[in-house]
């Protein structure tokens, strides 16, 4: 399978990448690492006329610490948040679930920032960098903004950002405690996740249960009114809008979040 | 556009479209067949290239993000015509039947053992996460790492 003809422009920095943005607009797409970008073009499910690559912005790819939170630059692969010491010790979710993202050869090449501004609701690091309040740093012409995480994802593939914005770098407040875990269901490791979880102390973030990235916030309110951790789970599926496709029908995807939260929480309390 | 690259130590330049997978570009402008296009959807491994010295799936990287970079095939991997020690590994442990999967599992386990010399059998399996055999020979495959791995320490 070969994509639709395209033009490919390679950017040499930000500032060029964001001004081959403005010139092209609706018709151009950023390439990152690729791995959900040409897979759809590959398809035909996406035939943009113009490709940005930002592969050699090396400059966005890194990992600090930031005292209250860690900074992370949208360009830094799967591989490297997997094998971040500093990830490791400050932010342990997000290095263990990025080092379940796909497998080794797509983690070489795939980005943390490509997954979160693909939206696709069936990624697992956008749930949870849900869970953990993650805020995303956009710059466009105008300048650059703050995103709350929980006001990025508006739809189905779709985002806040405008044609011609970049997303820079997300950054990770340091969570309270270590009672975190992250669960998911496929059939096979490349697949995406059937359903998921990502649990961090008191919030709960679902993978595939609706046309964005939830957290599920009837089994936080339960948490937080006192509810048991089996109580609480009993909840996943309450406020959700699961698919029902060829993988699995929406009453197995309901089921399978009760489940899966109830396995997040036993293992998060277990952590901390 | 004129892409630029390293391929097995040997620079190739050409003009290609800007569409052109880095695969297509390896069998149909290098000329180097060992690495197969299997499912073409990122899922089998087959197609599996070393990038800068990494695992990549040459199905799903542009031969233009390739481009300044140095790509290594399977045909890249013998020197002087002593077979790579996973390549022998897989002779000896009979890690292969029809051999299609077998050039992108070699180039994967060689990518693997470069990040973690000493896996243990559950971290070679899983570290083959991104290569289906379609022959399931799966326990030779793995055992064929776990030999490579053993070798490469005594020579090492």
């Amino acid at each position: 399978m070969i994509p639709s003809s395209f033009s490919y422009q390679r950017a040499g920095s930000i500032e060029e990448a964001l001004s081959l943005a403005s010139e092209h607009g609706d018709d151009a797409k950023f390439l990152a690492g690729g791995h959900s970008l040409l897979p759809l073009m590959k398809l035909r499910l996406a035939a943009p006329e113009v490709i940005i690559d930002l592969g050699g912005l090396h400059d966005l790819s890194y990992v600090n610490d930031e005292g209250p939170y860690v900074a992370i630059g949208a360009l830094t692969r799967h591989h490297d948040v997997e094998h971040s010491e500093v990830l490791a010790r400050q932010v342990p979710l997000l290095a263990y679930a990025a080092g379940q993202v796909g497998d080794p050869q797509i983690r070489h090449r795939g980005t943390i920032g490509g997954s979160v501004v693909h939206a696709d609701p069936a990624s697992d690091l956008p749930a949870v960098l849900l869970a953990l309040d993650a805020t995303l740093i956009a710059r466009g012409a105008g300048g650059t903004r703050e995103i709350p995480i929980g006001e990025f994802f508006q739809g189905l593939f779709e985002t806040v950002l405008e044609p011609d914005e970049l997303l820079t770098e997300i950054r990770v407040p340091k969570p309270a405690s270590g009672a975190w875990s992250f669960q998911k269901f496929t059939q096979r490791a490349i697949d995406w996740a059937i359903v998921g979880c990502a649990v961090q102390d008191g919030h709960v973030a679902l993978v595939n249960m609706g046309g964005t990235p939830l957290r599920a916030a009837a089994v936080e309110a339960a948490l937080a009114g006192g509810a048991s951790q089996a109580d609480a789970a009993a909840h996943a599926a309450e406020g959700t809008s699961a698919a029902d496709d060829i993988r699995a029908t929406r009453a197995y995807r309901e089921h399978l979040a009760r489940v899966l939260v109830a396995r997040a929480l036993a293992e998060a309390s277990s952590r901390s | 556009m004129k892409v630029d690259l390293t391929v097995n130590g040997k620079n190739i330049t050409a003009d290609v479209e800007d569409r052109t997978l880095l695969v297509h570009f390896l069998r149909d402008v290098a000329d180097l067949t060992a690495t197969n296009n299997g499912s073409d959807t990122t899922s089998c491994g087959a197609c599996t290239v070393l990038l800068d010295g990494e695992s990549v799936k040459s199905c799903t990287v542009l031969a233009a993000q390739a481009s300044g970079h140095e790509i290594t095939t399977l045909e890249g991997l013998a020197t002087n015509g002593e077979m790579h020690p996973v390549q022998r590994a897989f002779h000896t442990e009979h890690g292969l039947q029809c051999g299609f999967c077998t050039p992108g599992m070699v180039m994967a386990i060689v990518s693997l053992l470069k990040e973690n010399p000493r896996p243990t059998e559950e971290q070679v399996r899983t570290g083959l996460e991104g290569n289906l055999c379609r022959c399931t020979g799966y326990h030779n495959i793995v055992r064929a790492a776990l030999v490579a791995a053993d070798a490469e320490k005594v020579t090492s």
